[in-house]
């Protein structure tokens, strides 16, 4: 209602005059400000969400040394990250091509996919085709029909990250890069005998809690099981139970901190990030961005040195490549709508300079093979061997399934956390959205 | 238009002004209403018969399908009897609470005004910003009410207050008491100041007790306030939304679901706005039965020749 009071103010003395049909014109019309960009527009826009210290005065940078080699201004918007995905939605909402950034994040999977079937992005399969041959290990998700509509710049893994001190003090002294499931109870065992809450799960925001269900599909369901269950709308393959039990096994050691159902992930001390950052849990699923959310968590704002990292465990006689792991990244895409000069920013930004500036910064895991090495932070670069080991990097399922059937299946994985659905319920919960999309 | 006959020119044009006046008085308004109020019902109408992900055009009919899948989902079925319980449980916890507040604040006493400011102080808060701050307190291990309960040896529950789907839709309803009491007790206590003085005069020389003058005379002439406070309290129920969000987001278990949250979850987190479009239309429905029935049953008596009150009550379903 605020804003109905903003505009009534703006409206009484303007639109006296108005008659309702001009009013409701306007209103759809949304400040005629109508731009048709032309091929060779020399201002490009640009969104990202490194909206803090380091990473933003890197992006600024970049932006001027492209300005400085191309003449290309780029008008740069550093959101925070929830800010951002609201307001490309809106941008793609209004299907206004003057609103919609002509170089923006996109996450790859099913929602690109939908945006691509909109007609809303560029295809970069040739444009961008060195870029794309230097990277293709990881550009998988970000292709529909073989076509390329977005590059990655990082890929990341979910993994365990854990407390090394609180390890050390429940006398697990042998943690293991991969552990067997075996492995993996034994630390639980151990830690909850020193009186230490091993996990904490933010089961508030539901898709914490559905890592567990979707690394379990990845160690039961081979690659191109799931892709073929994705293209078909048919997930009857056993492996999806069995991933469902896998989790409930979890679920049923009790290993997650109090009142985790409604933990929310990231924000706040109380948050699952914020357990582990201030040593109350001894670890905790997350992806690569873990150190970045707990350094801002932490009292003296840095990201505490107790962190390590391991794989998610691996089953006995599971039917997935132990080598596989799940994950996923962001990319950049052009608008359908954006000047050419939006895909030269585009692989400027995948350019080993811009790529080695970027892993120095610790700002993600690079795509590019020239700045894998670049990485500052040790427990980060452990990633990267295990991340480049010849196995597939899965897209998390949500973002590979698309927010329709993604959101179904992350509402049932939360009542499962409660106790209250079967790994049966999450499968059927997963089939009827997908034939709701058919 | 042709011409008007010269003798008639005055009173017609007379006329004219006056209809030109109303629409200039007139027309900013109906065009917000239409823009704001109007518009957005009638896209949510047009949005509940498609299947849209929220970008692209509207092209995938499905008909009744949406209300079909809304009205069969657990989700959103429990969710309308969080609703219910939510409006049913406000009103039972508040207006005897409220009451007691209101009839003890209206004696004269030391550091009256004070105590009115400290109970309608939580009413001002912004609900978001009385959200976070009791979503920390309710924390569980680490919360200050956890604490409490610890130091004088009592056992918080396991899972935390918001955490256990047995308790949390309690706790969210206690909450609630908290923030809305005062909105409760400062309509009564101006209902209270309408209660003429010489009533209580002549109840005290007939040698009426204070319990008697408030259960004789007090609470009766409080009847429309109450009614009246009841309806606003049911409409807010309804459409409960942010404290929700905050505290729960709906869960453990979609234990505190409301329709507004099912809505949210089904729009913007799951792309399915024709789905949200039409729960939307079905909150609107009950908003306006459950509205129009308690002005027909219970209002009516205070307004039957109260137009404005109406009108007023009726702007706040439409919103």
């Amino acid at each position: 209602m605020r804003k109905t009071r903003g505009a009534a103010l703006i409206a009484l003395g303007g639109s006296v005059a108005l008659v309702l049909s001009g009013c409701i014109g306007a209103g759809s019309g949304s400040g005629g400000e109508e731009t048709s960009q032309n091929a060779d527009a020399q201002e490009i826009t640009w969104w990202h969400n490194s909206n803090q210290g380091e990473g933003q005065a890197y992006y600024e940078q970049v932006a001027k040394d492209f300005e400085a080699d191309t003449g290309v201004k780029v008008d740069v918007q550093a959101m925070q990250h929830e800010d951002m995905l609201t307001k490309l939605q809106a941008a793609f909402q209004s299907g206004d091509g003057s609103q919609i950034p002509d170089v923006y994040m996109s996450r790859g999977g099913g929602e690109l996919a939908a945006e691509v079937e909109a007609g809303l992005v560029r295809d970069l399969t040739e444009d961008s085709a060195d870029t794309i041959s230097n990277i293709s290990n990881f550009t998988d998700q970000y292709t529909v029909d073989d076509k390329v509509y977005a590059l990655p710049y990082s890929i990341g893994l979910v993994g365990f990250w854990y407390n090394k001190d609180l390890f050390e003090a429940a006398g697990i002294t042998d943690v293991s890069p991969n552990p067997t499931i075996e492995e993996f109870e034994g630390y639980l065992d151990k830690l909850k005998d020193a009186g230490t809450t091993p996990l904490s799960v933010g089961a508030g925001d539901k898709w914490p809690a559905a890592h567990y269900w979707y690394y379990s599909v990845v160690r039961e369901c081979p690659y191109d099981v799931v892709e073929a269950a994705i293209e078909s709308a048919d997930y009857s393959d056993p492996c999806f139970i069995k991933a469902g039990e896998h989790t409930e096994e979890i679920i049923g050691k009790e290993p997650f901190n109090r009142g985790f159902l409604t933990t929310p992930a990231q924000s706040g001390p109380t948050s699952a990030s914020g357990l582990l950052a201030t040593g109350k849990v001894g670890m905790e699923l997350a992806g690569h961005w873990e150190p970045g959310v707990a350094g801002g968590l932490t009292e003296d704002g840095a990201v505490p040195d107790f962190l390590g990292w391991f794989a998610f465990p691996t089953f006995d006689g599971q039917g997935g490549d132990p080598a596989d792991q799940m994950g996923g990244g962001d990319a950049w895409s052009v608008s359908a709508s954006a000047p050419d000069a939006a895909v030269d920013f585009a692989n400027y930004l995948l350019s080993d300079e811009v790529q080695q500036g970027f892993a120095e910064r610790d700002m993600g895991l690079p795509t590019n093979p020239t700045a894998t090495g670049s990485l500052a932070n040790e427990t980060l670069a452990q990633l990267i061997p295990v991340r480049d080991g010849g196995g597939v990097t899965q897209l998390y399922l949500d973002t590979r399934l698309g927010q329709s059937i993604g959101g179904a299946m992350n509402d049932e994985i939360a009542l499962m956390f409660a106790g209250e659905a079967g790994p049966q319920d999450v499968v059927d919960a997963i089939q009827t959205a997908a034939e709701a999309e058919q | 238009m042709t011409a008007p006959a010269r003798g008639g020119r005055g009173r017609v044009s007379s006329a004219w002004r006056k209809r030109l006046e109303i629409a200039f008085f007139v027309t900013p308004a109906l065009a917000l209403f239409a823009l704001f109020v109007v518009w957005p019902i009638v896209t949510a109408v047009q949005l509940s018969v498609f299947r849209w992900k929220g970008f692209g055009p509207l092209t995938d009919f499905v008909g009744l399908r949406n209300y079909v899948t809304v009205l069969g989902d657990d989700v959103f079925v429990d969710s309308v009897v969080h609703n219910l319980i939510i409006v049913g449980g406000s009103i039972a916890l508040q207006l005897p609470l409220g009451l007691a507040i209101a009839l003890l604040l209206n004696r004269k006493m030391w550091g009256q005004g004070l105590l009115r400011t400290i109970i309608f102080v939580p009413y001002v808060l912004a609900e978001v910003i009385a959200g976070v701050v009791w979503f920390q307190l309710l924390q569980p291990e680490y919360g200050v009410i956890d604490g409490l309960l610890g130091a004088v040896g009592l056992q918080a529950p396991e899972q935390g207050w918001l955490g256990d789907p047995d308790l949390a839709l309690l706790t969210v309803l206690i909450v609630l008491t908290w923030k809305y009491l005062g909105l409760a007790v400062i309509l009564f206590l101006a209902g209270l100041q309408g209660v003429p003085e010489e009533l209580y005069e002549a109840a005290q020389l007939d040698g009426a007790s204070w319990w008697q003058t408030q259960r004789k005379i007090s609470v009766p002439l409080l009847g429309p306030t109450m009614r009246t406070w009841a309806f606003l309290s049911m409409i807010g129920s309804l459409q409960l939304f942010d404290m929700v969000w905050i505290l729960t987001g709906g869960g453990p278990a979609n234990s505190t679901t409301t329709m507004a949250t099912y809505l949210i979850n089904q729009g913007t987190r799951s792309q399915n706005f024709g789905i949200a479009g039409a729960a939307s239309v079905i909150l609107f429905v009950i908003a306006l039965v459950m509205a129009v029935l308690y002005q027909q049953l219970v209002l009516s008596r205070d307004t039957r020749s109260d137009v404005v009150t109406v009108k007023r009550s009726r702007k706040k379903v439409t919103r």
